[in-house]
Parts: structure tokens; C-alpha cells; sequence
């Protein structure tokens, strides 16, 4: 496939530039955080460049075993919500018609686009004692006094959930929109119930596009440092907020590292288990 | 009986919005609030959009972050829009379309992390050159994006003609290419400057001591805990999201491209 004699220079020009800042922004940096495992820490922040695997070891203590393992006890109730709420959302909007569809989409689209902080804040005016739901629970009588509902482990899911539900809904939906409308109408017609349909046709179908959207909600959520802080008030630690305080506070950069490690794992696991369903859903 | 039924489908989506627009709308009501206490609505008033212009820290914050955003907007622009186009007409490789397009999917705080390393281990100094360079990692091939689903639905029969009837490559994508891709290269450029403007994470890990963006005085407000300003220039930002949501909306209709 030449494409005639200018071909190698413009090849240059226009992948050059990307390419090249990509390269040394994104990827060099993450080859060096790899590698960073096995150095130690410089006094004041920054690695000492001398090879060691104390770092390993550090991380299998219970302390650390406890943050990951919460971690990800927490990013899969996320998940797990985001599914059993993003799919029925999707498939709601997959059956609009045209012109509310594309309002339906923006409207799933712009709290992802909207400033991250703020809209966790959000939360902590309708929760914190005074706030909103209080005064609303009192209202109607159900409680007498302010529930405890900010800073709770709880709080720190419902935030996650606000913040990457999007992230399910929008592969879900592209899913659903791409599925043969034959191919239900074929399972009507064979006598099959509509939750027989779904379950044995719809659902199969947009399982890898599902899969997907829980890779895209569970990653940023086990790695999240912003919401346990905000809305979790420091009580409900996670990864993330081991890696900030390794570098920020305790300044040992290599251990830091070591525990990214942790999420750089997951997130390839997640991503292999999402093409292994892919590939088997395409070839039944 | 089945008009019935079709309806209790709708419930999820009707739940969703409460769920996705109530806590934004009662930031927004609130930031219109007379009174001192943010949790009490004492009548309307304009005044903490007022203490915004007056306060030094967040103006100092929007400064910084402006210029990270039209630098990231500019540069993001310029090498994502060649990137789209060299991924589409000028390359088949896998790896170069993995460099391209994982910067974007792998967590932020990783990508934080490694640079925060890169910087030290050659000596960059910390600050808005660092913070912007940080963004290109998003701003690049989220521009590829957004231009390779335009290219993707224009006819390619008048780039061949241009080529068959002897113009260089480059003299085909100013000529051909570039005025059929505006408006995906304008809705780019839109996104990543509003990423720019609201990104937190790789901002604070890039971040010199001393220019802070927009974004981290937002953190560190918040921590502080809820003021009543927060509020208004909430509103403020939010209202810059929505405008350029619904500006790429019409210039590529990207809702289409989710089909």
C-alpha cells in the first residue's frame, strides 16, 4: 500500500508532533513510575536511583492490604450500582424517539463535563447536617434529629457513583442502539416472552459494551483521592489517598509507586476480562 | 396494556435526572442567596457573585487557568487534528494507534504520578508550562477523537481526485481535508478547553507552589469547608460547561456518533 512518493513525509508531519509528545508525556513517564518501584526514596520527596525490593514487601503489610482491599470493595459496589442503574437508563433512552433521544444523551453527557470538585461539593451541601435531605426528613416527620450522613463510607459511594454513572450509560446505550431490531422481533416471533427476549437475546448482546462501561466507572473509582477526602472527610481511606500521601505528605515516592502498581494491575486484569467476553460474544 | 407497560421503562431515566441535576441545581439556587448561611435561603441576592471579583486568590486562579486552557487548546488542537488525520490516511500500526489513544483511558492519578517523576528526573520546573504539558496528555487524543469520527463520515473520493490529479498530501489537507474537518476541529478544541479548565488531578500534581489553577483554590476551599462564594463561581463554571456541551452539540451532533 504506497500511497506515492510524499508518503514518508507526510507520515512525519502529521503523526510526528503526537506521536512525539505523547511518547515523552505519557508514555516514558508511566515506564518510569514502573521502574520507580524498585528504587528508594530520595530524603525530601524525589528516588534515589539504587535498586531495591523493600518496597514489595511493604506493601503485603496488613495496613496497606486493608486500604487496598477496601478499595476495592467500595469501587465494586460502585460498579455494580452503576450497572443495575446505568443499563435500564440506557435502554430507557435507547427507546426514545429521535429528537429526545439526542436531549436524553446530552443530559446524560454534560454532568461528565461539568467541573469534578464542584460537583462533589454539591453533595456536601445536601447532606451535611443543616442540609437539604435533613431538613427534608424532619419535615415529613421521619426523623427527630440531623442523621450523620456526610462522611460515611456510604457517602463515598454514592459520590463515586455521581461522578462516573455517564461512563456506564453512554456504551451501554450505543450498544443497544447498534443491536439488530430483528433479531427481537425473531425471538417474538418464536414465542419467547419479552423478559425471555432480553434475557437470552438483548442482555448477551450488550454484555461487552456493559463490561466496558464498568472498566471505564471501576477504575477511576478505585484510584479516586478527591471523593473519600471530600465526602468520605478523611475516615474512609483509599488508594488513591495512599499514592497522594506518598508523595505529598511522606514523601517516599518509590512506595508511592509501588502501590500504582496495585491499580495499574487491576485495570489490566478488568481489561483482559472485558476481551475475553468480547471475543466470546462474537464468536457465539 | 402495553402503553402501559413502555411507560414504567422511562421511570430509571426520570430517576437518573433527579439524581444527576438535583445537587447541581441546589448549588446554583444557593449561590443566589442573600444570606450568610448556606444551608438557609434568605432572598435573592447577587452579592457573592460580587465577593468573586473581589477576591484575589480566585482571580489569580482564573488567570492561571486560562492560560493553561487556551495553551492546551491551541496545542492540543494544531497536533490532534494532524494526529487524526495521519491515524486514518497514513498509518495501519497498532502501537502508534495505542500511544495515541491510551494516554486518555489510563486513571489520571497514574498519569499524575509518573509525570511528577518525569519532571524531577530531569530537572522541569514546576509550574503552568508543567501543568499545561500535563493536559496535552488528554487534550491530544481527545481532539483525535472528536476529528477521526468527522473524517470517518466525509467522502474520501474528493481527496482522492485532489491526489490523482497530482497535488502533494499536504496541499490535499489544506486544501480538501482541513475545511470539510472545521467544525470536529472546532468541537475539539471546545472539549479540550473545557477539560482543561476543570481538570483537577493532574493539575495539582504538576502544579509549582505558587500558581495554583482555578481547580486546586476549588480544593482547597472546599476542604475548608462550604462558603457561600463557592456557590457562584460554581455556577459560574457550570454554566461555561453547558454552553460548550451544547456548542459541540451543534456543530457535530455528537450524540449521532454513539450509534
Amino acid at each position: 500500500m504506497s500511497r506515492g512518493r510524499g508518503s514518508n513525509l507526510a507520515r512525519l508531519i502529521f503523526l510526528g508532533p503526537g506521536l512525539i509528545m505523547l511518547t515523552l508525556l505519557a508514555v516514558v513517564p508511566m515506564l518510569l513510575m514502573l521502574s520507580t518501584m524498585f528504587f528508594q526514596r530520595g530524603r525530601f520527596g524525589g528516588v534515589v536511583y539504587e535498586f531495591t525490593t523493600a518496597n514489595f514487601s511493604r506493601l503485603f503489610q496488613p495496613l496497606y492490604l486493608n486500604v487496598i482491599q477496601d478499595s476495592l470493595v467500595v469501587a465494586g459496589l460502585v460498579t455494580v450500582l452503576a450497572l443495575l442503574i446505568g443499563y435500564p437508563t440506557a435502554y430507557a433512552i435507547a427507546q426514545l424517539p429521535p429528537k429526545w433521544k439526542t436531549i436524553a444523551l446530552l443530559a446524560v453527557m454534560l454532568p461528565f463535563w461539568t467541573n469534578f470538585l464542584i460537583r462533589m461539593y454539591a453533595w456536601t451541601i445536601l447532606l451535611s447536617g443543616p442540609g437539604l435531605v435533613n431538613e427534608a426528613l424532619t419535615g415529613i416527620g421521619l426523623i427527630d434529629k440531623p442523621l450523620e450522613l456526610l462522611y460515611t463510607r456510604g457517602t463515598v459511594v454514592v459520590g463515586l457513583l455521581y461522578g462516573y454513572l455517564s461512563l456506564m450509560i453512554l456504551p451501554i446505550y450505543s450498544a443497544v442502539e447498534r443491536l439488530d431490531p430483528r433479531l427481537r422481533e425473531a425471538s417474538a416471533n418464536l414465542g419467547a416472552s419479552p423478559v425471555r427476549t432480553f434475557f437470552s437475546v438483548t442482555l448477551p448482546l450488550t454484555l461487552p459494551s456493559a463490561l466496558i462501561g464498568a472498566v471505564l466507572v471501576f477504575v477511576p473509582s478505585f484510584g479516586n483521592f478527591v471523593v473519600p477526602e471530600i465526602l468520605g472527610g478523611g475516615k474512609a481511606i483509599m488508594v488513591g489517598n495512599l499514592i497522594r500521601d506518598q508523595f505529598l505528605k511522606a514523601r517516599d515516592w518509590p512506595f508511592g509507586a509501588t502501590i500504582a502498581l496495585v491499580m495499574v494491575v487491576v485495570t489490566v486484569i478488568l481489561l483482559l476480562a472485558q476481551a475475553v467476553v468480547s471475543r466470546r460474544t462474537r464468536s457465539a | 396494556m402495553r402503553k402501559k407497560s413502555s411507560r414504567i421503562v422511562f421511570l430509571p431515566l426520570w430517576l437518573v435526572y433527579v439524581f444527576f441535576y438535583v445537587p447541581i441545581a441546589v448549588v446554583v439556587f444557593m449561590s443566589f442567596n442573600a444570606g450568610d448561611n448556606p444551608y438557609v435561603f434568605k432572598g435573592f441576592s447577587l452579592d457573592w457573585y460580587g465577593k468573586l471579583v473581589g477576591d484575589e486568590t480566585i482571580l489569580q486562579g482564573l488567570g492561571n487557568t486560562l492560560i493553561v486552557a487556551v495553551g492546551t487548546c491551541l496545542v492540543s488542537t494544531v497536533v490532534g487534528t494532524l494526529l487524526a488525520v495521519g491515524l486514518a490516511r497514513h498509518t495501519r500500526s497498532k502501537v502508534i494507534e495505542a500511544i495515541a489513544t491510551m494516554p486518555a483511558i489510563l486513571p489520571e492519578l497514574m498519569l499524575a504520578i509518573g509525570l511528577l517523576i518525569f519532571y524531577t528526573a530531569i530537572d522541569f520546573t514546576l509550574g503552568l508550562t508543567s501543568i499545561l504539558l500535563a493536559h496535552l496528555t488528554f487534550g491530544i487524543p481527545l481532539v483525535a477523537v472528536v476529528v477521526r469520527v468527522r473524517l470517518a463520515s466525509m467522502d474520501t473520493s474528493l481527496e482522492e481526485a485532489s491526489t490523482d490529479l497530482g497535488a502533494s498530501p499536504l496541499q490535499t489537507f489544506f486544501r480538501i481535508t482541513l475545511p470539510g474537518l472545521a467544525p470536529g476541529i472546532a468541537a475539539g478544541a471546545l472539549l479540550a478547553f473545557t477539560f482543561s479548565l476543570d481538570e483537577f488531578v493532574l493539575a495539582f500534581f504538576s502544579a509549582g507552589p505558587t500558581d495554583p489553577t482555578l481547580p486546586i483554590v476549588i480544593y482547597s476551599m472546599v476542604r475548608f469547608g462550604v462558603t457561600p462564594d463557592i456557590n457562584a463561581l460554581a455556577t459560574l463554571l457550570l454554566t461555561v460547561s453547558v454552553v460548550a456541551v451544547l456548542a459541540v452539540q451543534r456543530m457535530t451532533r455528537i450524540t449521532e456518533s454513539l450509534k
